[in-house]
């Protein structure tokens, strides 16, 4: 592992979004429209249902759309042959799947930090809690998406195959994260299923954020997200295999 | 001369078939060595178990005094594949200088490799916007940046202009004269008197190891091409 070899994988997958303008734009914007849509839907509603799922959605937004760019990218490295250079030379697995979650992590950032302002500022979602730290978990979420990518492109051949990863995997934790039905009102099965979901402690990191000041719950809830995290990248580098058929 | 690869008994397995049967031969710092054969011989499979990417690898397997795949190996070796292996969507200038950050390579690589594969012109052109042909100088490019000890290069002037064919030839000759080991890979026979030395291919063993003139001779053929066709006749006898 190297500081420096890191750092040239992040800034190589900068540019590369960089160079991509529509990429770059749909993943600034995208996730701020969908939160001003949902806030638009609900603008003529009583009760305060933007306020409930909103928080829920800061969550899943850059989830979706980090584990989405994170697995087609990285089934081009692998498809492309450049894996194949970049393990021939001296780059440690650590330093490729690092630089990558720091790369998304960085415009993850940046996607959260814009639909969050939009949504306190704009949209008026109540927020009871620290909005610096609603980002810091849309970010953690943000890279949660990016290590579940970087392990399920070991499993895709094709990027089809990648894209339906999404229903398989995103889908079902969004059903039980809480959003649509508490987690606590899930039949038994159905809960301790989503007890053992990262999306779920996700969603209720930021349920936390809304509803009281209190950060211990947070802080507890996002630990367990980064150790998603963790185990995500660490089974992607056990994917990373330098000798292949 | 000393040897950058050693092999003996070298045998590699893909899914249920051996590829390699028992390979033994070295390589020798200063020379080009030529890996001629049909496509589908082992050529590539070869390539890849020196490199250290190839599963299933058994027989004794030595590259620059070190087991092949050491980690220690990984930036002396420069390889290139038969596809560009580099990233489509950022400029020739952009791909090795990335590369070189990766290789911790002096900054200057970066211009030498551009000149010594004749891409001056298109350095801030996006590789996707290249011919098939740039795009592979700008794979050999990347394996030139870190001054590798070895060089494999496999299949490196398919599809190229005759001129640059013949000057990249000059290249890996003027590598080789600083001492580098070069082996390169070709299923067109005609390259083969370009080389010092020739490892004559055919499913997945050698049909002859020697100098261009020596496999001549051995085999009383006029050119290589049909000292191969003699030698597989002699072999299938």
């Amino acid at each position: 592992m190297s500081l420096r070899r890191t750092l040239a994988v992040t800034g190589r997958v900068l540019a590369q979004i960089r160079r991509d303008r529509r990429t770059l734009v749909m993943l600034v914007v995208l996730p701020t429209l969908l939160m001003s849509l949902l806030w638009w839907m609900y603008e003529e509603s009583p009760a305060p249902i933007f306020d409930r799922i909103g928080p829920a959605l800061l969550a899943i937004f850059p989830f979706i759309v980090m584990f989405l760019v994170t697995s087609v990218t990285t089934l081009r490295e692998r498809s492309s042959g450049t894996l194949e250079r970049l393990l021939a030379m001296p780059l440690g697995k650590g330093d490729f799947l690092l630089g990558y979650a720091l790369a998304f992590g960085l415009l993850a950032a940046v996607q959260s930090g814009v639909a969050v302002a939009v949504s306190v500022g704009l949209l008026g979602l109540e927020i009871t809690g620290s909005v610096a730290m609603l980002v810091v978990v849309a970010i953690v979420d943000a890279v949660l998406g990016t290590a579940l990518g970087l392990l399920v492109s070991a499993f895709a051949t094709t990027e089809f195959q990648a894209v339906q990863f999404m229903p398989a995997i995103v889908v079902p934790q969004i059903l039980l994260c809480g959003l649509l039905v508490p987690r606590d009102s899930l039949p038994s099965v159905l809960e301790a299923i989503s007890d053992v979901l990262p999306l779920s402690y996700a969603v209720d990191a930021m349920t936390h954020l809304v509803t009281s000041t209190g950060t211990g719950d947070v802080w507890s809830d996002l630990a367990v997200v980064a150790g998603f995290v963790v185990a995500g990248l660490a089974l992607g580098s056990a994917t990373l295999r330098r000798r292949t058929p | 001369m000393n040897n950058v690869v050693e092999a003996s008994g070298l045998r590699v397995v893909r899914g249920k078939r051996e590829v390699l049967h028992g390979l033994d031969f070295s390589i020798r710092a200063g020379e080009v060595t030529g890996l001629l054969g049909p496509s589908g011989c082992g050529k590539t499979t070869l390539m890849r178990a020196l490199v250290g990417v190839q599963a299933k690898v058994t027989g004794s397997l030595t590259v620059l005094g070190r087991p092949a795949g050491a980690a220690a190996l990984r930036p002396k070796i420069g390889y290139v594949t038969q596809e560009a292996s580099v990233y489509e969507d950022l400029t020739v200038t952009e791909n090795l200088k990335f590369f070189t950050r990766v290789l911790g390579a002096p900054r200057s690589a970066v211009s030498d490799a551009i000149e010594t594969v004749d891409l001056i012109d298109h350095k801030d052109q996006v590789v996707r916007d290249l011919s098939g042909g740039q795009r592979s100088r700008v794979g050999l490019a990347a394996a030139l940046l870190g001054s590798p000890e070895l060089l494999v290069l496999d299949e490196p002037t398919v599809g190229l202009d005759p001129v640059l064919r013949e000057q990249l030839w000059g290249t890996f000759r003027d590598l080789a004269t600083a001492g580098v080991g070069v082996i390169v890979s070709s299923h067109v026979m005609d390259e083969a008197e370009r080389c010092d030395r020739l490892l004559l291919m055919r499913d997945g063993a050698f049909l002859a190891d020697g100098s261009p003139a020596e496999i001549k001779q051995k085999a009383s053929a006029d050119d290589i091409e049909h000292a191969f066709l003699a030698l597989v006749r002699g072999a299938v006898r």
